[in-house]
Formats: structure tokens, C-alpha cells, sequence
């Protein structure tokens, strides 16, 4: 494995429909997305989100990714604050035709991992090509 | 203790005085650009780190998502808390197309000076759903202690 050097990245707000009530903070989770033949996997960085805190809905092919962070309580005085914990906001426009049925995420280490099957006249065709 | 500085004296025939209100501009103008106000340090080095000061610990905690128990290794080191790690979040798979890749793979190492001295034997590291705790109990001797006030 390349030794690469992990850099701070700057937590970007969310931006949410309309303001909320509560003073809370959205940040916007980095993600990956990627495809296979199968289906589409987005990984999306939520430290803190215990598995009941996470909002998965699909709708209009708006696939929005919502988890919810319980506060932390620390006493005494903070002496340094280098980040801001919030919760997590981020929407995508999923371009596949999507298997609703099947959607199904995973958390593990802070790490939200969810999979949505592309419905089946998504997958890609195989065509053989015979060269006579 | 009184501090006066300098510049807060009367400006009698102090050629600077105006200097000094442009300086002072400046600082109000860029401060009102920080983020709600809040003077909020930005990390340097991986993980971003909060503190937490009691009377008789220290709270350290970072995010680090995708890290896993095993691959993280705290030390202390005199008064010196080193974290370092490492993330793979790589795919093995060669079929896979990437839409979107904003997660990095890589190693992290951080130092850190404690500000008091703390107790070797009692450090208490968990890490949580990606977040990081680590728990110092303060020394003996850096621990406030109560003196108790009596009437004659």
C-alpha cells in the first residue's frame, strides 16, 4: 500500500430545503459512488450516527442520506476545538432505475454503506459479437 | 495586573494612531468573515482533534470514519499523545466504475503536547462508530485539591 498522507478535509454544510427550526448543523458527508454490473454502492463518512440514526429514502429518484448524531456531553472547559460535530445531509440524483425493494445499507466504523440494485432492465445487455 | 498597551494611550501627536485604526478595521472585517463568529482553530494535521479539560482528566476526541481498532495505534511518549493510523477504503475490484470519490485511503499520524502530566497507567482509549475517545486522568500532583476552610 501507497503511503499516502491523509489531509484534513474542510466539513462542508449541507444545504437543506428550507431552514430548520433547531439551531443544528448539517454537514455534507464525503462520499464514494460506484458502480458495478449489478448495482450502485454509495459510502458515505458519518462518525458519530448510530444505525437508528440514519434516514435512507429514495423518492423521485432523489436518493437522500440523512443520519442523525446524538449529542456528546463533555464537561469541563473545551481547550481546543479543531471540528464542529453535526449531523449529515446529502441528496443525489440517481440516473439508474433503482430495485426499491432491495435498497440495503450497512454502518460499521462511522462508515454508511448502501446498495441499491439496478432494477433489471437496467442491467447492461451482454451482446456477442461474432466476427466471421 | 494592569495592561496597558501601548497603542490604547491617548493618541497625543502619535503618528501611527491612524495606522492603527486601519489595522483595527482590517481585524473586524476579516473576523466577521470567520464562521458564526467562532474563533475556531483549523487542523493542520489529520485527525481534526477536540479537547475536553476536567478537574481530573483530559478528553481527546477525533473523527476518523473507516478506521478500524486494529489499524489505529495510540502512544504517549513523556507528555507527548501520539495518534497514528491508517484508512483503506480502496476496492480490490477492477469492474467497478467510480462516480464520485471523495473518501482518501491513506495513513494519518499526529502528536500532541499534553498541557498538564498525566497518568501513565491510567489512559483509556474507545473508539466508537468512528469517533475517537481518549481519556487521560490527570497526575496526581497536576490535580486540584480542596482545601477545606475552617472558622475559629
Amino acid at each position: 500500500m501507497s503511503e499516502h498522507e491523509l489531509k484534513v478535509q474542510e466539513k462542508q454544510s449541507a444545504r437543506t430545503h428550507g431552514e430548520s427550526t433547531k439551531n443544528e448543523t448539517f454537514y455534507a458527508p464525503q462520499v464514494d459512488i460506484y458502480e458495478t454490473e449489478k448495482e450502485v454502492i454509495v459510502v458515505a463518512d458519518m462518525p458519530g450516527v448510530l444505525p437508528d440514526g440514519v434516514d435512507l429514502s429514495l423518492e423521485d429518484n432523489v436518493l437522500t442520506i440523512q443520519g442523525w448524531r446524538e449529542e456528546e456531553k463533555h464537561g469541563g472547559r473545551m481547550v481546543l476545538e479543531e471540528y464542529e460535530p453535526g449531523h449529515y445531509l446529502r441528496r443525489f440524483t440517481v440516473a439508474e432505475t433503482i430495485d426499491q425493494e432491495h435498497i440495503e445499507a450497512s454502518l460499521a466504523d462511522g462508515v454508511l454503506r448502501v446498495r441499491l440494485p439496478k432494477a433489471a432492465p437496467a442491467q447492461p445487455k451482454k451482446i456477442a459479437i461474432k466476427i466471421g | 495586573m494592569a495592561f496597558i498597551r501601548f497603542t490604547d494611550r491617548p493618541a497625543f501627536r502619535n503618528p501611527w494612531v491612524e495606522f492603527e485604526r486601519i489595522r483595527q478595521g482590517l481585524d473586524e472585517l476579516s473576523r466577521s468573515y470567520a464562521e458564526k463568529g467562532k474563533a475556531q482553530i483549523r487542523a493542520n494535521v489529520y485527525p481534526p482533534l477536540n479537547i475536553y479539560e476536567e478537574t481530573d482528566r483530559m478528553v481527546v476526541t477525533a473523527e476518523i470514519p473507516g478506521v478500524k481498532p486494529e489499524d489505529l495505534d495510540i502512544s504517549l511518549e513523556g507528555e507527548t499523545l501520539s495518534i497514528q493510523g491508517k484508512r483503506d477504503s480502496r476496492q480490490d475490484d477492477f469492474t467497478i466504475s467510480y462516480h464520485r470519490r471523495e473518501i482518501e485511503s491513506g495513513s494519518f499520524s499526529r502528536a500532541l503536547a499534553l498541557p498538564v502530566k498525566v497518568d501513565v497507567e491510567r489512559i483509556s482509549a474507545k473508539l466508537t462508530n468512528g469517533i475517537l475517545t481518549v481519556t487521560l486522568m490527570k497526575a496526581a500532583e497536576a490535580t486540584p485539591r480542596q482545601i477545606p476552610v475552617s472558622a475559629e
